[in-house]
């Protein structure tokens, strides 16, 4: 599904990424962990193509995302929860919804049935429609981030730290909806901090450190290998 | 758009058509300068207030239309209805070749970057004075002044058909906010980024909005032409750009209603000031610190923050 091979980043003269290599199959929850200032977010925007790579390549099927312009991105299949958010907070749920699904689905009848099936994975979120979103609790706004996302009917989903800050029934409904596009066979790509919010459920963990990779955890090696995995983020 | 919406934007629409039957001769003439004002500051909302582009060159836009009306009545005899398209659409060419290269900055870059283009626009005005009369401006003849059987130097007829022009845009406007595209323009002002990522070509779409936007404001202009008779080049000085942005700030940025009440609060604040002393500016500037202090969403906006949390 996504493939990143040598990928090198950075703002002007500063490089942040260094010959990063990753991947994240569909119907696999892929974790990318590290340290702050890994370099996380920069990859993350380096796949929306917020951040220009200097070299290598990001694969999503046949299409290089490193070489289409950022608002091409989401339409070959990319959804992305950026960190913290960033909903249009003076607009309501409905309307955050619906802007959307502008740029998803065009048919009216495909437009109705994402959002329904959205309301269906965030039922919080019918009981909300004529809220302005700047005024939900941070669950909320995760969910109807999330939500957002989706409604491009994405092949990957990237999450950038989507239970951060957040209380444990909000954790664990977030936590239900990655099992479910998993399930579902979306490739989902997370960024996490917290070894214990990923370990039972992490398909695939990579460690970024200084901008470079530091260590892939399969499946199987992810247990055994939980001491190295906290030694490489420092807790 | 719910039919609370629409009541209340007809109902201002039904109120200023009855004020023609009923208001005083030098209120009614104010209420027609306001009315083509307004238009103008509607149409630097849509790329203020729900897009979220500060201009301080608006002025051109305005100018653009008024001269493109003017020029074309005063020196080839083009009539009024004709001229004024002409204007219209020298305002939106204007607007589009001005967005394309003043889009390649945001922020404070934009700002300056249109006040600049308004500055040409202007000095170019005073440059060629052989043909734009430079500062002193010009008189378009009374005979050009007619659509049809109506004169527009009558003043009833300057009324209506300012009335019909603030109307059409005024609905427009609501249209447009309650629309997807709106919407977009609104999450562009909100976080351009996030749209962006969302799929929508922001630089697309706000190009969009700018022209629209200038188009609307160079139809106030030409109007301000036809109906009022006068083309001068204080009309493109970037007072009024700055005019533009304070009656949408004071009646409140990105809300419908908004230009027009900060346009009428405005004019009748500096009228009534004038009437008081010689500083009316001084009273003008303590009104307005004390608004943007208590009521910095503007009038309107304040209405909405406390009252009508859904106005448009």
């Amino acid at each position: 599904m996504l493939k990143i091979d040598g990928l090198t980043a950075g703002y002007g003269q500063a490089v942040i990424l260094r010959e990063v290599a990753l991947s994240a199959e569909a119907g696999e929850i892929t974790v990318l962990m590290g340290r702050n200032g890994a370099g996380k977010t920069t990859l993350m925007k380096c796949i929306m193509g917020l951040v220009k790579a200097q070299a290598g390549q990001i694969l999503l099927g046949d299409t290089d995302l490193a070489q289409l312009p950022p608002h091409r991105v989401p339409g070959n299949g990319v959804g992305y929860v950026p960190q913290g958010r960033r909903l249009f907070s003076e607009l309501t749920v409905a309307q955050n919804i619906e802007i959307g699904l502008g740029a998803g689905p065009k048919d009216p009848a495909g437009r109705r049935q994402t959002r329904d099936e959205m309301l269906e994975l965030f039922p919080r979120l019918s009981e909300r429609m004529h809220q302005r979103a700047g005024t939900l609790s941070g669950g909320e706004q995760q969910m109807l981030a999330t939500a957002r996302a989706l409604c491009l009917k994405p092949k990957l989903l990237l999450l950038d730290e989507p239970t951060e800050g957040l209380q444990p029934s909000m954790i664990e409904a977030i936590r239900q909806v990655m099992l479910t596009m998993r399930d579902r066979g979306l490739a989902v790509l997370l960024v996490e901090q917290r070894i214990d919010a990923v370990l039972d459920f992490a398909d695939r963990i990579s460690v970024i450190e200084m901008g470079r990779n530091a260590e892939d955890f399969p499946r199987e090696a992810i247990v055994p290998g939980e001491a190295r995995l906290r030694a490489h983020l420092g807790v | 758009m719910t039919r609370k919406d629409l009541t209340l934007h007809l109902g201002l629409v039904a109120l200023l058509f009855a004020l023609h039957f009923i208001l005083p001769a030098y209120h009614h003439g104010i209420f027609a300068r306001v009315m083509v004002l307004a238009v103008y500051a509607i149409g630097y909302n849509i790329a203020f207030g729900y897009t979220g582009l500060l201009s301080l060159g608006h002025a051109m836009f305005f100018a653009a239309g008024m001269y493109g009306m003017g020029l074309v009545s005063y020196h080839f005899g083009v009539p009024a209805l004709p001229a004024w398209v002409i204007g219209v659409a020298c305002a939106a060419a204007l607007a589009f070749v001005v967005g394309l290269l003043a889009l390649r900055t945001q922020d404070v870059s934009f700002m300056i970057v249109t006040l600049m283009f308004a500055q040409a626009a202007y000095l170019i005005i005073l440059y060629f004075s052989e043909v734009t009369r430079g500062d002193d401006g010009f008189v378009i003849p009374g005979a050009l002044r007619a659509i049809g059987p109506f004169d527009l130097s009558d003043e009833g007829t300057r009324y209506i058909v300012a009335w019909i022009l603030f109307s059409v845009a005024l609905l427009f406007s609501l249209w447009l906010v309650r629309h997807p595209f709106g919407r977009v323009l609104v999450a562009l002002r909100e976080n351009e980024e996030r749209a962006r990522l969302l799929g929508y070509d922001t630089g697309r779409r706000k190009l969009a909005s700018l022209v629209i936007s200038g188009t609307i404001s160079g139809a106030a202009g030409a109007a301000y032409a036809g109906l009022f008779g006068y083309v001068g080049g204080s009309f493109a000085g970037v007072q009024y750009s700055i005019f533009a942005l304070l009656w949408v700030l004071l009646g409140g940025a990105g809300t419908v209603l908004g230009p027009f009440v900060g346009a009428l609060f405005m004019f009748y604040l500096i009228d009534l000031a004038t009437e008081v002393t010689e500083a009316y500016m001084l009273i003008a500037g303590v009104v307005l610190v004390l608004l943007t202090l208590f009521a910095p969403q503007g009038i309107v906006g304040e209405i909405r923050r406390r009252l009508w949390k859904d106005l448009p």
